[in-house]
């Protein structure tokens, strides 16, 4: 039998061990954990008691968990280069051109459904194969890839749409995303939510999940353990590349149009969920549950001050504020968290 | 600042006449009766002594009673082992740490009070050049010269041309050409020790001028460790005409060749006291590491080459890396073989290149009739021919701190835990559990981040990492290093069982004590490729130790 000197361990297991301090660190693991959840509730209870009527009407409802459904798709895109480490700006190019294209060749040049959706996923996966040729192959940092090739995307998109809105895109399409119902919530919210749990899973109960929380974490200890970083980088980016259209496809069907300039502004709020979501859930990491929830935490704020009457600008407020403050206290938890160990 | 060349031990240099003598002579005449000096002027004091220095950490005496004296225009070396004391000393006229009461300096004559400012070195004269020179390879060789200056004078405009003269002028004045345009990266490793030792003369120039003090000290702490043998020359013509004009030097080296053909004087550390102060002319190499290592010197009994003649051994062929040029070796299949030597010798980049982590330029493995080119080796396919690699900095490359132990053990083989669609999580946490149980990682609890262990455990853990792979070559660098007794005594339990299994073990490191303790076979590495191989009784520390320096020449 071994003989454990308990002074050896460090003390918060220390305390765990002798089982009165052990709830107090539980607890404290909890508050963490669910904090966010805790506000989110908070938070739709004070604006359903300011503003019952119009707050906890089911349109309201129907809005705020439909339409942004993009954004929650978006954040997905994002979280996946994310985990293995590296920035994707792009996402929002990726998803303008998207949408563009459903406009361009689905509307106006009236291709077949089908291949136009193919066409998107496609172009989705050429831009995350690029970004990971520049990154990877030539070693740029992938910051200023994305950002570049995301900028370009945006040309693009106002080259084939000649600078307009195109109206018209196909019912099927809109029908299929925003106005066929399950359980009174249009389909959108669905495939939001199944994609949230698929990274979840690929996340938390697969090989390549834990490789690319290697790759993110730490890559030189990832490459000495036989992982190829290079290729799990490159499939992050191009997962992101997809992911990105497929937000793009849906938020065509949302809005029923093709606009070259609207899709941008879902750049910033992707990043402030994906980083105010690593607050919670599993805290420390970019999990999918996490940035879902904080998605709708953003929603349900910015739609309460708009319904109490708050101008548009609040959106600004609310996404740059939470993203700061959701990094800064991530930054804390994180320096806590190594000083308590000796 | 106006230099004469009076003595140079080289004669091919011509001498210069100077003007201005009489007034330099005048000048160093006033300062000296402005100084107070104690002894007549015939003799001059020595630019630094050091009498009674003795410092103590936790109660072990690191420098015992420690006499030393530097002379005017002498180069003085000083030699010792890692742990002789000899970084101590430095680090203490640095100002870095404070000696044990009753110690005390004389700068050129002038008592010190110990211990020293941080910073206080400058304004006595005395300047250092360090092993990693200091320099900053994307700037240029005038901004890195002027760099103090012009980053602290409050100047609107920078006339670089008039800078790059200066700087030009000055080198020049040493006998020696640089573009003073040149990127430092650009420079061959000599080049930029001889710029580093220039710039640290200038700077102890200017504060001697400002605070009219006489003489100054350079000191140059190991700065050749990593220049090439043939390039020397330069560097010492450097360095004696430097030593002649106002700066003596003080010089730090492993490799005692160099030593005794540079130092006037050498002095020998061992275990914090001084062995002796030796004339360089009448002393040999053997001497001197008879002084350094404390035992009388004998010839080796056995040479050997490193080669073994067996079939089953893995052999590595003609391997290039950064520093190693051309070396083979023989590794059998369950033996521990020590790798070992001096910095600078390329040991340490073995075990990286056979695992694929560096790039090797060339170099060939061969094991079991397996034939691998290391230059298209990589990590991924080394753990796949049966390689594995435990480096020697745990937290950057061995483990990832903020994640879980359990984490960290199965990465290598995490996809052997995924069965129905699932990673099974049981089966994971019960394989860490005993493995960390058979590795007495303490506390084994797989769910901890890594790095909430200790160093031992963290060694350990590491090693629960690795070693269940049943490598057939195992690769180690530094496993002991930062690692308590009780765990270093596991960890030496491991490699040995280890080889037992019939795993061939390489194990590079600087610890001789270690390298005794537990390797069958020892090489001894030394300059320009040289290797020597130990075995049987002839592998003990002293020896080891002896071997690294006689190959240093």
């Amino acid at each position: 039998m071994t003989v454990q000197n308990t002074n050896t361990l460090p003390p918060y297991v220390q305390a765990a061990d002798k089982g009165t301090a052990r709830y107090r660190t539980l607890l404290a693991d909890n508050l963490e954990r669910f904090g966010l959840v805790a506000v989110w509730v908070l938070l739709i209870l004070v604006f359903g008691v300011l503003r019952p009527e119009t707050f906890l009407s089911a349109a309201n409802w129907e809005g705020i968990l439909g339409s942004q459904a993009v954004l929650v798709v978006l954040t997905i895109a994002l979280l996946i280069p994310l985990n293995a480490g590296d920035y994707d700006l792009s996402v929002t190019g990726v998803l303008m051109l998207s949408q563009m294209l459903i406009g361009v060749l689905g509307a106006q040049d009236k291709w077949p459904l089908l291949s136009v959706l193919v066409i998107c996923l496609a172009s989705g996966l050429l831009t995350g194969a690029i970004n990971a040729l520049f990154s990877i192959v030539f070693r740029v940092d992938p910051f200023i890839v994305t950002l570049g090739t995301g900028t370009f995307l945006q040309g693009i998109v106002f080259w084939i749409s000649g600078s307009n809105t195109i109206s018209g895109i196909s019912t099927t399409l809109i029908n299929l995303v925003a106005v066929d119902r399950f359980l009174g919530i249009p389909l959108e919210f669905y495939y939001g939510l199944f994609l949230t749990i698929i990274l979840w899973y690929v996340l938390e109960f697969t090989a390549l999940g834990r490789r690319l929380l290697f790759v993110g974490r730490n890559r030189d200890v990832a490459r000495l353990s036989g992982v190829r970083v290079g290729r799990v980088r490159c499939g992050a980016l191009m997962a992101s590349g997809l992911v990105a259209a497929l937000a793009g496809i849906l938020y065509a069907g949302t809005t029923g149009a093709a606009d070259p300039v609207s899709g941008a502004t879902y750049l910033l709020p992707a990043f402030a969920a994906a980083f105010l979501g690593s607050t919670t859930i599993a805290p420390g990491k970019f999990n999918s549950w996490g940035s879902f929830i904080a998605t709708y935490f953003l929603i349900t704020g910015i739609t309460g001050l708009t319904l109490l009457g708050a101008q548009t600008y609040v959106q600004d407020l609310f996404y740059g504020g939470a993203l700061v403050l959701a990094v800064t206290f991530s930054q804390l938890a994180r320096r806590y968290e190594t000083s308590r160990i000796p | 600042m106006i230099f004469s060349f009076p003595f140079s031990r080289d004669s091919t240099r011509p001498v210069r006449a100077q003007p201005d003598t009489m007034n330099d002579r005048q000048r160093m005449v006033d300062t000296q009766i402005a100084a107070k000096t104690l002894a007549p002027s015939q003799n001059p004091p020595p630019v630094i002594e050091l009498r009674h220095l003795s410092m103590s950490f936790s109660g072990v005496k690191v420098l015992n009673d420690v006499n030393l004296s530097v002379q005017r225009g002498e180069i003085h070396g000083l030699v010792g082992q890692n742990g002789s004391g000899k970084s101590t000393l430095i680090k203490i006229l640095a100002g870095f740490y404070s000696p044990d009461p009753g110690a005390e300096l004389f700068v050129n004559g002038v008592s010190i009070p110990l211990p020293l400012q941080p910073g206080q070195f400058r304004r006595l004269g005395l300047s250092f050049v360090h092993q990693d020179l200091g320099l900053i390879p994307s700037l240029s060789v005038t901004e890195n010269f002027r760099m103090a200056e012009l980053s602290t004078e409050e100047r609107w405009w920078i006339d670089w041309r008039k800078e790059h003269r200066r700087v030009s002028a000055t080198l020049s004045r040493f006998g020696i050409e640089l573009d003073p345009t040149a990127k430092v990266a650009d420079l061959s490793p000599t080049d930029r020790a001889v710029l580093a030792i220039v710039r640290a003369i200038e700077l102890m120039d200017s504060e001697l001028d400002r605070t009219s003090a006489t003489y100054g000290l350079l000191i140059l702490d190991e700065p050749t460790a990593f220049l090439p043998a043939t390039d020397k020359d330069r560097l010492f013509e450097a360095m004696h005409n430097i030593a002649r004009a106002r700066a003596s030097v003080l010089f730090v080296s492993h490799d005692l060749d160099e030593v005794l053909q540079i130092t006037d004087r050498i002095t020998v550390l061992r275990d914090g006291l001084v062995q002796g102060t030796v004339d360089s002319a009448q002393v040999t190499k053997e001497a001197l590491v008879e002084m350094i290592v404390g035992r009388h010197f004998q010839a080796l009994q056995v040479q050997r080459a490193g080669i073994a003649r067996s079939t089953d051994a893995f052999a590595v062929r003609d391997l290039y890396g950064s520093l190693l040029q051309g070396i083979s070796l023989d590794i059998l299949p369950g033996e521990v073989l020590g790798l070992t030597g001096l910095a600078g010798t390329g040991f340490e980049e073995v075990p990286y290149l056979l695992a694929g982590v560096h790039q090797a330029a060339a170099g060939t493995l061969m094991m079991q009739r397996e034939h691998y080119d290391l230059r298209e080796m990589t990590p991924a396919k080394a753990i796949a021919a049966g390689i594995t690699l435990v480096p020697a900095d745990r937290q950057k490359e061995g483990c990832e701190g903020s994640l879980t132990v359990a984490d960290n053990i199965l990465l290598p083989v995490v996809s052997r835990y995924f069965a129905r669609f699932r990673l099974d999580q049981r089966q994971m946490l019960s394989d860490v559990r005993r493995r960390l149980d058979q590795f007495q990682v303490r506390p084994p609890r797989p769910e901890l981040k890594y790095q909430a262990l200790s160093g031992g455990n963290q060694q350990k853990a590491l090693l629960a990492k690795w070693l269940p792979m049943r490598p057939r070559l195992l690769l180690l660098h530094e496993p002991t290093q930062g690692v308590d007794i009780g765990a270093r005594q596991d960890i030496f339990r491991l490699l040995r069982e280890s080889a037992q299994l019939g795993c061939a073990v390489v194990c590079a490191t600087a610890d001789y004590e270690q390298v005794a303790t537990v390797c069958d076979r020892v090489l001894v590495f030394g300059r320009g490729g040289r290797i020597v191989e130990l075995a049987g009784e002839e592998i003990n520390k002293e020896r080891i130790i002896e071997q690294c320096y006689m190959l240093m020449g």
